[in-house]
């Protein structure tokens, strides 16, 4: 008798818990129906008419096009190129202040991650606008340089690379500095002093023991600002002039000025495969959680 | 005395202050560099002439003037307080629709299974992952087909999409530090699961949820490319008016709409900041 009520108890409770399982499910729904609905259909549409040619049917004019056409093969090329150089160049500049913050009492990093955050929250546009006004050629910079005696004419900052580059540093990297910050801060202070203790001298004891500690922050940003980098639009089209131009801004153009969505959608795909391959990667390197602290 | 403070140590290994001096001024350069660029908006807005000019010879008003008289003054992309209204508009419906959506989401996957989380935490974080332009054409394709291109409602589905994955990220930390056994106590006196949540742990996370709403009101705001293909017509936002505008020109105003939506990112930062900190110490 007892015995029954308890296999009776036994099914209730899991019963119970299985419903319980179905609410938490439940939750999550409408968001699930969120993604699907915005990005997983019409990215997935955008999939079947990368595969559609002009006439109409399947084909794959679209991605061959990409790698017979000069100009596709140049955006590539202009996409890449900028990317890494922005993101060597924040990895350069990144480093040492993620260091030194690291290295200050939490009271003051803590100031000094104001500065970091400060232009993370200002607008996108805000600030690719204040880099033109500075770089402009009658802009700040020019005139301060003149006025130094340095240069004697103007020199051409923006509507070309060095203006592109110059703007998307500056936006790529507080998204170095967080994820290495954090990294930098959990490293063990005392594997330093056990290095220096051992007889390493301070050079010595950051080649060997604190940058490989710190790699995984490194690759995190890395991999993070190159993926954005990627798929950048606004600030190339905005200090590029229309000279510098990559990836996103093709698809943008191939759709407001040609109304191809068959090429668009290739390049998109094409845009989307990379960030996923250097995503997957990272997800094998880093967690995840890190990638997704913005 | 100088010489005693460059010579103190300043790492674990022994390293004197003095050797390292390069890298605190590199580090200054840095965060110099991070900071002021964007604050020569400032000046120039209050700058007299239409040139852009650094230092201003002159100043005035003008440019907030042509901001906030701007009402159907021309037609097209110059209509800045339309613009903006549409923005703020937007901006709030996309708090109504994302933070419930993200919070709902967040308390299922921390309660869930761990298996249902692992599936579903990298597919709620895509719209992160995935090239937002690419979102955008496939939200106007999408949006095309059911006539929701230029209207508020598409921009508000379009926002929503990318804030959720920060709201979600947010609430989600915030429970993860959070003694979910408070709830089961709650439950076994009686509650619902909703009254347990609703008076057990909507007091304790509250501070992250309103910051979490925040910075979707501020991803909204700021929110360009999306609403660059799917806005239009009467409902341009604000960022897409100067984007466009920026591209033509060089209009003065836009220093002035810069120089305030710095003001409101880093009232809307430093509140966030205040917030967060609150629930950790409560």
């Amino acid at each position: 008798m007892s015995l029954t009520t308890n296999n009776i108890n036994q099914n209730e409770l899991r019963k119970l818990a299985a419903r319980e399982g179905y609410t938490f499910f439940g939750l999550t729904v409408p968001y699930l129906i969120m993604v699907t609905a915005l990005i997983a259909i019409p990215v997935g549409w955008l999939f079947y008419l990368s595969f559609i040619g002009r006439d109409g049917t399947f084909s794959f004019e679209n991605y061959e096009r990409m790698w017979k056409s000069k100009a596709y093969i140049k955006i590539f090329i202009t996409t890449f190129k900028i990317s890494i150089l922005t993101t060597i160049i924040c990895a350069a500049i990144g480093y040492p202040l993620a260091y030194f913050m690291s290295q200050l009492s939490r009271k003051w990093a803590n100031i000094c991650m104001i500065g970091v955050l400060i232009p993370f929250w200002t607008s996108l546009l805000v600030r690719t606008y204040a880099w033109l006004v500075l770089l402009q050629k009658k802009g700040l910079l020019n005139n301060i340089a003149i006025d130094m005696g340095l240069i004697s004419e103007p020199i051409k900052f923006v509507h070309n690379t060095t203006g592109t580059l110059i703007g998307m540093v500056h936006i790529m990297l507080p998204f170095l500095i967080l994820p290495l910050y954090a990294n930098m801060r959990a490293i063990d202070k005392d594997c330093m002093k056990a290095a220096s203790s051992l007889g390493a001298t301070p050079s010595r004891a950051f080649w060997t023991v604190f940058l490989p500690l710190s790699l995984p922050g490194l690759l995190a940003g890395l991999l993070i600002v190159f993926v954005l980098c990627l798929g950048f639009y606004v600030t190339p089209a905005i200090l590029g002039g229309g000279k510098v131009i990559m990836a996103a801004m093709k698809i943008s153009s191939n759709i407001e000025l040609y109304f191809s969505w068959g090429a668009a959608s290739a390049l998109g795909v094409v845009l989307l495969v990379v960030t996923g391959i250097i995503l997957f990667i990272a997800s094998k390197l880093v967690s995840i959680d890190q990638l997704g602290s913005r | 005395m100088a010489n005693s403070f460059l010579n103190r140590n300043v790492s674990e290994t022994q390293i004197r202050l003095k050797d390292r001096l390069w890298l605190y001024v590199i580090s200054f350069i840095v965060l110099f560099l991070l900071i002021v660029p964007s604050l020569v908006v400032i000046p120039m807005s209050f700058s007299a002439s239409q040139y852009l000019e650094f230092p201003p010879k002159e100043w005035s008003f003008r440019w907030y003037e042509n901001y906030f008289f701007s009402w159907k003054v021309e037609n097209g992309f110059n209509d800045w307080m339309s613009a903006t209204w549409t923005s703020v508009k937007v901006a709030i419906l996309t708090i109504i629709v994302a933070t419930p959506i993200g919070t709902m989401a967040a308390y299922g996957l921390v309660n869930g299974s761990s298996r249902l989380s692992k599936i579903l935490f990298p597919i709620f974080i895509s719209p992160m992952m995935v090239p937002i332009i690419l979102v955008a054409i496939g939200l106007f394709y999408f949006f095309v087909q059911f006539k929701l291109v230029g209207s508020v409602f598409g921009l508000v589905l379009g926002h929503s999409l990318v804030a959720m994955p920060l709201v979600l990220i947010i609430v989600f930390s915030a429970l993860k530090n959070y003694d979910m056994n408070q709830e089961k106590v709650a439950r076994s006196l009686g509650a619902t699961r909703f009254r347990a949540f609703r008076e057990i742990t909507l007091p304790q996370i509250k501070f992250s949820i309103v910051s979490a709403s925040l910075i979707a009101f501020l991803t909204s705001f700021d929110e360009i490319i999306i609403s660059l293909f799917v806005a239009g017509g009467d409902n341009s936002t604000i960022t897409r008016s100067m984007f466009l505008a920026l591209r033509d020109q060089i209009d003065p105003t836009i220093a002035a709409i810069s120089t305030i939506l710095i003001i409101v990112s880093s009232g809307l930062l430093i509140l966030v900041q205040l917030l967060g900190n609150k629930d950790k110490s409560t």
